[in-house]
């Protein structure tokens, strides 16, 4: 090491330990009791299930996973071409301003938000995912047209409008702009299938029912299927079908709605009007002061609290797991075979959305922020386990280097750890996104407020708690690119 | 960007074809218990209605409480079995709904209060002071005899809200799942809708040595049949009324069974005026 390098060093060290030290402080306040009595019982059946699935209902099986496809499928396409074109503009400060806050509520948000307007109908599906999406894939997109080369766009005669772009930029960004595209498709479909536990008809539509009612071996099927779709991906997902699948996706599942003009216009100009505002000719401040205070003390201030909480134990054990998961993943530790056997406990790991984790864990464990600290902690670990794995297999070791846990400890983790903070920062603000959504499950995070607000028709209520959850992810969104800048980390991450 | 041409053309031809939905009339139910029996136990509804009817008759399954009331508001379905409290709700929701038809045991209701053995507390005539501090689940946030009733209640006794009165929470979101969740041990006390728990009681899904009744509340109106007002613009003069007639005539035990109820009696709006200034009274609806 150089002396150079030392200031950075003590930075990061710095941000090792009060990242540490946030979480280790979060976790007095949390609630973490098992009330399960029986895990082990329940664990077992579980086990039995896995044993043992259950494909009889294989019609009801491949008719939700073409649904949960379809919904990826539309809502991507949709997304990557508005996503596209607001990266052109991404300059702007308007634009990225409202591709934050897009992407800043969740699309099971969005989804309920969809279901008043246009009812559990395809389109509500296609929108909730084409909408977050489209302000991610703008964000990642604009970041990587101001990364690429500027110096062939610079020799350029006329290097202005839209052909310099064509010509020069693009071509640059183009091949991680597609690697980055068809990572989200995983995601997509990740989200289709979360999208069924509030009753579109894709896969989750089914695992709730049949985890909730104990039903295991339906479940495994289910399980089975959604592994099946998500680990076949790099066979099936070829530039040149996409127009094919696209056109199928559409023909199965048309983007339909009950659409009535009634039904927005009273969810638009009634149902969100704050409820003391509603139908009153002179606005009396009291009353929506008192609105405002109630919200804020009996809902806002536990949901937000606890979303913390949550997410700095969630972020906490993530490291933790990413650095004793990635060499499972990594050319430095193990044969090709026992890596790949590795990799792929990690990508069940990641492919198992959290939402769907936490609530195996709630059955398992009972409710508490435990089974949520958990499945954060998992899906996300083993999502950057598998890439820092991926990256130390490509660092160049001496012949005589160490092996076993001081290679681990000297050679590896000192070189990859920059590498590790970039993807942990990357990830606290998906993990802030997570955290308020998992309250729907019942933990009292800013969700479990939502979901309450939607049950009793107060859409009112429910916006302003949406809204409050977007401006905590935007917050979280600009501290962590701010850190990355200032320790000199890369600004977007190696595309996932 | 040919894709997106292609894209955008389909997306518009697609959305003009739905308007000309043919005339179903269709309807939904709350997902009170046993999701995965939904179907079995509302088809067998679906398939009378539709030879009483003489219309195409749909079952919409939902999956929770609210997605039945958003259902009925949007007029994806036009006749809802709901709760006393959905009902009351969605017909808040809808100007001219009407109750049409009620359970003959709806008429007389009750919640029972379950406790798992390591309670310690078993059946008592009057309120069962003992559950404080202790962990308590409800069932769906939207269910009547499975949160309005019992949360009136403990909060008519304690004077408190239930987030101060037990050391936990929570809503299972269906009976089926408070039973199991207090058998297990998950939750020490639960309240859960009598009739499902005597269902279930029966079909030996439950392990009275684990879990028992500790408690039942008085007697409120609850589950009914819900109409939308615009039917008979859409179906013909008469079809309300034929509809009605057409739910207090089910006699086929198997389809009684489904819900179960020994058979369907007329109801009213007003029945149900008490579900609704309970609900206003513990703030889950405003005051008018």
């Amino acid at each position: 090491m150089n002396v150079k390098t030392r200031p950075h060093n003590n930075t990061r060290l710095k941000l090792s330990l009060w990242l540490a030290l946030a979480g280790f402080i979060a976790l007095l306040f949390a609630d973490i009791d098992m009330h399960r009595a029986s895990p082990g019982q329940e664990l077992l059946r579980m086990a039995q299930g896995l044993m043992a699935p259950n494909f009889w209902s294989y019609r009801e099986i491949a008719s939700s996973a073409f649904n949960t496809l379809a919904f990826a499928l539309q809502g991507m396409a949709l997304a990557s071409a508005a996503g596209f074109i607001l990266a052109l503009l991404y300059r702007h400060p308007a634009v990225r301003g409202f591709c934050a806050f897009i992407r800043a509520i969740h699309e099971l948000f969005w989804a309920l938000i969809f279901i008043q307007l246009f009812g559990l109908s395809p389109l509500t599906g296609l929108l909730a995912i084409a909408i977050p999406y489209a302000g991610t894939l703008a964000k990642i997109y604009g970041e990587l047209f101001e990364e690429t080369e500027a110096a062939p766009r610079n020799n350029l005669l006329q290097s202005a409008g839209l052909s310099a772009f064509f010509y020069t930029t693009l071509p640059l960004a183009w091949r991680p702009l597609l690697q980055y595209t068809s990572y989200r498709f995983e995601c997509a479909i990740r989200s289709s299938i979360v999208l069924g536990f509030v009753g579109l008809p894709t896969l989750g539509y089914h695992l709730e029912t049949a985890l909730g009612n104990g039903q295991y071996n339906d479940a495994a099927a289910l399980l089975y299927v959604l592994l099946a779709i998500v680990v076949s991906l790099r066979w099936w997902l070829k530039k040149a079908l996409l127009p094919v699948y696209l056109v199928a996706a559409l023909i199965y599942l048309p983007p339909n709605a009950h659409f009535s003009w009634a039904n927005i216009a009273r969810f638009l100009s009634e149902d969100i009007i704050p409820a003391p505002l509603r139908n009153k000719a002179n606005i009396d401040y009291v009353a929506v002061f008192d609105w405002l205070a109630m919200l804020w003390q009996q809902q806002i201030l536990p949901g937000v609290t606890s979303t913390l909480i949550l997410s700095q134990i969630a972020l906490l054990l993530t490291a933790i797991l990413s650095l004793a998961w990635f060499p499972l993943n990594s050319r430095q530790f193990f044969s090709p075979l026992k890596r790949s056997l590795g990799d792929g406990f990690l990508i069940i790991a990641r492919t198992l959305p959290e939402y769907l984790l936490a609530f195996i864990g709630l059955l398992l464990l009972g409710p508490s922020m435990l089974p949520a600290i958990l499945a954060l902690g998992i899906h996300n670990g083993a999502i950057i386990a598998h890439l820092l794995g991926r990256y130390s297999g490509e660092l160049v070791l001496r012949e005589d280097a160490c092996t076993g846990i001081n290679r681990y400890s000297y050679e590896i983790l000192p070189r990859v750890y920059r590498q590790f903070l970039a993807l942990l920062l990357y990830r606290w603000e998906v993990i802030m996104r997570e955290t308020a959504i998992l309250g729907m499950l019942g933990i009292g995070t800013l969700g479990f407020y939502i979901d309450s607000a939607f049950e009793e028709f107060r859409f009112d209520r429910a916006l302003l708690l949406i809204l409050c959850a977007a401006i905590l992810n935007i917050i979280a969104d600009m501290f962590a690119r701010n850190l990355r800048q200032r320790l000199h980390l890369r600004p977007s991450p190696e595309t996932l | 960007m040919r894709l997106l041409t292609v894209l955008t053309a389909l997306l518009v031809s697609s959305s003009i074809s739905l308007s000309a939905l043919a005339e179903t009339f269709s309807f939904t139910a709350i997902p009170d218990q046993d999701e995965s029996r939904l179907q079995e136990r509302f088809g067998k509804v679906a398939a009378y209605l539709e030879k009483e009817l003489g219309v195409k008759v749909k079952y919409v399954p939902v999956k929770s409480y609210a997605a039945a009331v958003t259902a009925y508001r949007n007029n994806q379905v036009q006749l809802a079995w709901f709760g006393g409290l959905s009902g009351v709700q969605a017909r808040e929701l809808v100007a001219g709904s009407e109750a049409i038809a009620q359970g003959y045991e709806d008429q007389f209701f009750v919640t029972y209060l379950i406790a798992n053995k390591r309670s310690g507390l078993s059946m008592s005539d009057d309120f069962p002071a003992g559950i404080a501090n202790k962990t308590f689940t409800f069932g769906a946030k939207g269910s009547t005899s499975g949160r309005l009733m019992p949360e009136f209640y403990i909060r008519e006794h304690f004077k408190k809200s239930p987030e101060q009165i037990f050391t936990r929470v929570g809503f299972s979101d269906d009976h089926s799942r408070t039973i199991a969740l207090v058998q297990s041990g998950a939750y020490e006390l639960g309240a859960v809708n009598y009739k499902v728990w005597e269902d279930e009681l029966a079909a030996g899904i439950i392990d009275p040595s684990e879990v028992s009744v500790i408690w039942q509340t008085p007697s409120y109106p609850d589950y009914q049949w819900s109409i939308r007002g615009d039917v008979d613009a859409r179906w013909g003069t008469g079809f309300k009324a034929k509809v009605k007639q057409s739910l207090l005539n089910i006699s086929d035990a198997e389809i009684l069974a489904a819900f179960p109820r020994q058979s369907f009696v007329e109801a009213t709006n007003d029945d149900y005026q008490p579900i609704k200034d309970t609900a206003m009274a513990i703030g889950l609806m405003d005051a008018e």
